[in-house]
Order: C-alpha cells, then sequence, then structure tokens
C-alpha cells in the first residue's frame, strides 16, 4: 500500500519548467485555492449574516448557529446521520468483508457474484430509494417488514438500503486487496497449522489497513453526503424521523428560504467532513510511520 | 396579428404545471398565448409542489439569465426577488385593464404588490378548507355520510369497527401541517382568531383558549389517521375513492383525483368546506412573474402574456381545466360540478381569508410544517406542547 512513500517521487522536479508553465500552475494553484478555499470561507462567512432568500442579508453574529443547535428537526438529524454512519459502516464493512472471504475461496462463477455484488451500485440512490420504498411497504412490501411507517424505526430502514447498495463496493475493494495478499503467508500458515479463519482475523485483515482505511473513508463520505436516498425513500419522515443533515441543508436554502441557515448547517457539515479527514491523514500517517520502523 | 410595430417574440414560461390534469390547463395558456402571434416555450420542471423549480428559477435570475416568465405561490416567495429589482413592473398594464376592480378577493392583488407597485399576475384560487368523505365507507359502516367534523368524529369508531381508516392522510409534512392550522385552525378557532395569528402575528392568541381547542382536535384527528400507510397525498386521497377510508382532510386539488377516478360529486363522494362548520375559504394559489429583459420586443410579449393570462375567457377555460376558482369575479363557470359550486358561493359571499404563504414568511410556514409533522408522528407529544411551540414560531416569525 505505498500511500506515502517519501522519495520515490516519479513527478518532475520543480524550477527547470518553463516560464509559461510557470504561470499555467500559478494560475491552476490559483483557481484551486478559489474553489477549495474561497467558496468555502464565503460560505462561513455568510453563515454569520441574517441572509434570506439572496446572500446580502445583515450581520447577526452567531444567532444562526444558535437556531442551528437548538432546534429540534437540526438534532434529530444529527442523530439520524451518528445511527446511519455507525449502522453503515460496521455493515457494509461486516459484509463487505464477509462476501470478500466467500469469494477470495475460489468459487466457481466468481465473476458472475461479482458483478452482482456491484450491480446495486450501479443504481442511482433515487432508484435505490424507490425500490426499497416498495419493499418495505406495509401493504405490498416484505411482510413483517414495515420499517419506513414506524417513526421509531424508519431509519433502520435507510440504513438497510444504504446497505444494500454500498455493501457490493466494499465488498470488491476488500476481495482486490485479499488478492494482493502473498501466497507465501498462506503456505507458511497452513504449514504452520492455522485455521483458515484465524489467518483471516490476524494474519490477512491486519495487513490490509490500507484498504479497510479507505473503504472506511469512502463509506463515511457517502454517509456525511446522505440525501438523495432519504429524499427518495422517506421525504425525512413520517415526521421527523429520517432527516439528515444534508436534507436540511437543502431544505433551509431552498423551502425556508433562510441561506444564513442553511450556511450555518453546512458549515457544520463542513467541520465535519474535515475532523473525518484528519482522522483519516493521521490514520495513514501513523501506519505509514509503524511500517518504517519495522 | 400584432399591434403597434413590435415583432414576435419567443417567452420561455417556467412552471410546474406536469400532472394529467395540469397539462391540459397549461396548454389552455400557451394556446392563447401563441394566438397573439407570440410563440409560448413551454419550460416545465416537475416535482413537488415548485420544490424543483423554484430552486432553479432562483439561481437563473441570480445568475443573469432570466427566462420570459415564472411561476409562484400566491405570496412571499418571489418578494426578495422583487427587492431587488429584478421583475417586471405590471402595474400599467394593471391599471389599464382595472385588474383592482375585477380581481377577487383582493388579497390576491394585494400579494403581487411590493411597494405600491404590481409585479405579479394571480391566476387561479386553490383553497384548503375542505373535507372529503367517502360515500361508500359510510355506508358500509352502516352510517349516513355526516354533515360537518363533530359528526365525522363521532363516527369514527363505526368506522375502524367496519375495518376502515376514519381519516386517511400521508406523510408529506405540509399535509398535517396544512390540515392543522389552515383547515382546523379556521373551522374551529373561527377566521378572527386565525387572521390574529397568522396575519397579525399575535403569539397571545395562539397560546389561548380557541386554539388550545384547535390542538385538542388535531389530536383527535391523530388518532382518526391511525393506521393510514398512503405514501403520497394522492394515494390518501384514493383511499376515500375506493373506500378504505372515510375521509380526508385536504385542498381543492383533491379532486381532480376524484374526477379522474370517474366518480361524482354529491353521490359517490361528499365534500365538506371548512369542515362544515365554518364556511370559510382561503385563497392560495399561483401567480406568474415575469422577470426583466433587456429586449423591447420580449418586454412588450412579457406584457401580452400578462394580458392574455387575466383576460375572462382564458380565466374560464384555465381554471375549469385545472379544477381551480377563477381569479376574478366576473366571470361564470358553467361547468363547475357541486363542489366547485359550494366553493364560488362562499368566495362570492367574500367569506375568504389569505392562505399562510401569503401572509407568513417561507422560513416560518416551513418551519411550522417541520413541528405539525412531528406531532403527528409522534403520538406522545401533546396537544399544549405543540400548542406552546407553535406559539413561539408565531412569536418569532420575522
Amino acid at each position: 500500500m505505498p500511500i506515502l512513500s517519501p522519495g520515490q517521487d516519479s513527478r518532475p522536479m520543480p524550477g527547470r519548467a518553463a516560464p509559461w508553465a510557470m504561470g499555467v500552475m500559478a494560475a491552476m494553484a490559483l483557481v484551486a485555492l478559489l474553489i477549495f478555499v474561497l467558496f468555502p470561507l464565503w460560505t462561513v462567512a455568510h453563515s454569520l449574516t441574517g441572509s434570506r432568500l439572496l446572500p446580502n442579508g445583515p450581520w447577526v453574529g452567531l444567532a444562526q448557529y444558535e437556531r442551528l443547535w437548538t432546534s429540534e428537526r437540526w438534532l434529530i438529524s444529527v442523530g439520524n446521520l451518528a445511527i446511519y454512519a455507525v449502522g453503515l459502516l460496521s455493515g457494509a464493512l461486516g459484509i463487505g468483508a464477509g462476501l470478500a472471504v466467500l469469494l477470495d475461496r475460489r468459487i466457481r462463477a466468481e465473476g458472475l457474484f461479482r458483478a452482482v455484488l456491484l450491480y446495486p451500485y450501479a443504481l442511482s440512490f433515487v432508484v435505490t430509494g424507490l425500490a426499497w420504498q416498495w419493499m418495505l411497504n406495509p401493504t405490498f412490501g416484505l411482510p413483517g417488514l414495515a420499517l419506513l411507517s414506524d417513526p421509531d424505526l424508519a431509519i433502520h430502514g435507510v440504513v438497510m438500503a444504504g446497505l444494500w447498495q454500498g455493501s457490493g463496493i466494499v465488498a470488491v475493494l476488500i476481495l482486490s486487496g485479499l488478492r494482493a495478499i502473498d501466497d507465501d503467508i498462506w503456505k507458511a500458515a497452513r504449514l504452520d497449522g492455522i485455521a483458515v479463519w484465524k489467518t483471516y482475523l490476524f494474519i490477512v485483515f491486519p495487513m490490509l489497513r490500507g484498504v479497510l482505511a479507505t473503504a472506511t473513508v469512502l463509506v463515511l463520505a457517502s454517509a456525511i453526503k446522505l440525501f438523495d436516498l432519504v429524499v427518495a425513500l422517506t421525504g425525512g419522515g413520517p415526521g421527523l424521523s429520517t432527516e439528515v443533515p444534508a436534507k436540511y441543508v437543502y431544505d433551509m436554502m431552498f423551502e425556508n428560504q433562510n441561506l444564513g441557515q442553511g450556511f450555518a448547517a453546512s458549515t457544520m457539515m463542513l467541520t465535519l467532513v474535515l475532523v473525518v479527514m484528519l482522522c483519516w491523514a493521521v490514520a495513514v500517517w501513523w501506519m505509514g510511520r509503524r511500517r518504517d520502523h519495522r | 396579428m400584432l399591434a403597434g410595430g413590435a415583432q414576435a417574440a419567443d417567452l420561455e414560461v417556467v412552471h410546474w404545471w406536469t400532472s394529467g390534469g395540469e397539462a391540459a390547463a397549461v396548454q389552455v395558456l400557451a394556446d392563447a398565448f401563441n394566438a397573439t402571434g407570440h410563440r409560448w416555450v413551454d419550460g416545465a420542471i416537475a416535482g413537488g409542489g415548485g420544490t424543483q423549480a423554484r430552486p432553479a428559477v432562483i439561481s437563473r435570475l441570480l445568475g443573469g439569465d432570466p427566462m420570459g416568465a415564472t411561476q409562484f405561490n400566491h405570496g412571499q416567495q418571489a418578494r426578495e426577488l422583487v427587492e431587488a429589482g429584478l421583475m417586471l413592473d405590471l402595474t400599467e398594464l394593471a391599471q389599464a385593464e382595472n385588474w383592482h376592480a375585477v380581481v377577487h378577493p383582493p388579497d390576491l392583488l394585494q400579494a403581487c404588490t411590493v411597494n405600491g407597485r404590481i409585479y405579479c399576475v394571480p391566476v387561479n384560487i386553490h383553497s384548503w378548507q375542505w373535507l372529503w368523505l367517502s360515500t361508500d365507507a359510510f355506508h358500509k359502516a352502516g352510517l349516513e355520510v355526516p354533515q360537518d367534523w363533530a359528526g365525522f368524529v363521532a363516527a369514527a369508531p363505526a368506522l375502524r369497527r367496519a375495518g376502515i381508516v376514519p381519516l386517511a392522510i400521508g406523510p408529506q409534512d405540509w399535509e398535517a401541517s396544512n390540515a392543522i392550522t389552515q383547515v382546523l385552525a379556521v373551522a374551529i378557532a373561527g377566521p378572527d382568531a386565525w387572521r390574529a395569528v397568522n396575519v397579525d402575528r399575535d403569539a397571545a392568541v395562539a397560546r389561548g383558549a380557541d386554539y388550545a381547542a384547535v390542538f385538542q382536535a388535531a389530536e383527535t384527528a391523530r388518532a382518526m389517521s391511525r393506521g393510514s400507510h398512503a405514501s403520497d397525498w394522492n394515494q390518501a386521497t384514493g383511499m376515500v375513492i375506493d373506500g378504505r377510508a372515510g375521509g380526508q382532510i385536504m385542498g381543492d386539488w383533491a379532486q381532480g383525483e376524484f374526477a379522474a377516478a370517474g366518480l361524482v360529486a354529491g353521490k359517490d363522494y361528499e365534500c365538506l368546506p371548512g369542515l362544515g362548520m365554518t364556511p370559510v375559504i382561503s385563497t392560495g394559489g399561483d401567480a406568474f412573474y415575469f422577470p426583466k429583459q433587456d429586449d423591447p420586443d420580449v418586454t412588450a410579449a412579457q406584457l401580452k402574456l400578462a394580458s392574455v393570462m387575466m383576460s375572462p375567457k382564458v380565466q374560464v377555460a384555465f381554471n375549469t381545466a385545472k379544477g381551480a376558482l377563477p381569479v376574478r369575479g366576473d366571470v361564470d363557470l358553467d361547468t363547475a360540478n357541486s363542489c366547485m359550486r359550494k366553493g364560488l358561493a362562499i368566495l362570492s359571499q367574500g367569506q375568504v381569508l389569505p392562505s399562510t404563504e401569503i401572509v407568513l414568511p417561507p422560513d416560518t410556514v416551513a418551519q411550522i410544517d417541520d413541528l405539525m409533522a412531528r406531532f403527528w408522528a409522534s403520538p406522545d407529544m401533546t396537544a399544549a406542547e405543540v400548542q406552546d411551540r407553535y406559539a413561539d414560531l408565531i412569536a418569532r416569525a420575522r
């Protein structure tokens, strides 16, 4: 897993480029700066205003954040995001790892199974949402699974649909990692008489840290973005029971016509993404250090 | 033929009328406009009562790519766009055609007016205050179709025993919200208390005894709707249509569903405006705005379209197709069924209120929607609790 490999940089050394190339690079850097730094800053700045339909409201300090963190709907949304993220992360990694191991046992028609696993991922969340809306419909759907009309259970219906959609890609990612494991390791384990499941759990999976970290970040990112699945599956209901932060942002901006509130909520989401990215960067750095020490 | 030497122009018209009956109504407008020599370019954006279309319209306007005309609901949705100077001023046309005298109720034109100038054309009136009842369902339960809300509530246990859900409702937040704050509130607390809360934003009235009765009734209605698993408002209407539910509180657009199913008003289904208690209807609906353009030919075409939309012939044809009431008090709807006639009678007696979208800002309306959706889905939330929080939202409306 060459995530960080200092000294092996194959890119051309800077300093010898033609002046025009320098200009292009400077322009690109400027554009990147504009897109990735200035726009978010603009959003943060306007979250401190009382902007309604147009971003021209008066300065109100932290009032939007006060309203945000006392809003029942936002608190429910954040709670739901936590449930969804935990459910999706544990579920997708668990199911994904299980499926990957099954595929890794050199079964027949592996290609077919891989394709089948990936099909849900190729469907958009909107299609997924509508399909599951019917499957979980109390009248027409799977018996005993009428999750969506119960406010306490509806969010788990969303998790279920998310897992159905997202587990396959995690399985394929892990499978690619499993295939990169050297056969010698398996031979050695067999010679030592270590059970297959123990080999997976204590030898192989620890070697897949990089793949697992990538899968974790992918799953978490898709959890934070969660919007279209909820819109298609439940519309946030029953009541407010399946509201999520991204939908809060969208509704505030376009339905409530309250840009300031929407910007405050999106700033909180941005903060959350930064925290996740920071954790990932630290984890990668830490793993790289451990490898160097070995 | 075009008058005054102006050139024919293409006008892109954005709206969100895409269901069967709505599309037929739009065609009426398009045909009438095309007959003036200009060309209607349809810019329909489907989805959820304009929740998809409005963001698209707003971002196009702010991005300097204005369309020829665009739909909004009556009220404050477009107010900031008008204040930012993005909309064409229609005051002179309105004076020349005497809109002030013909538009009825006058609230509608008032909703188009910002700082004394007129910026939109109201095209239809839709009202919320209707209870739709299935004749079949009540007969199956061995009952007569009730004449008012109290009768309906009294019939609920018998309906349950017959395996019928008394009150059908879909899951969207605006359904419970409008059923409580526009229908139950107007019928039970009365129009004066409703005005005090929604127009004058008097939180004391919202905390008072009149509104306590409203939220008590809402609790009853919530219990009556238990077991209604409709996944959309028109599926809830469908339950009333095939007798699986006793009734539904929904705006007059539900009539389109009954008509499409071939049901006859007064025979297969009954309608009770104001829940049979308080015959008052609100006057929500749709209006068209005309974003400012540089090309004088386009401006001329915009004014022409505004004039066409307000003309008596188009008002009758358009609203007949849409199942709505016309905005002019001086036209006759010959084809109206018995329910529409009830609405027209109430309208002509002036028993009208503005809709919440007209009098409250979108932020407050949406917050109330959230609160009511929560209340409806949480049997543990009491009437007193929701009343208290509703009054807080009214007090904070800005």
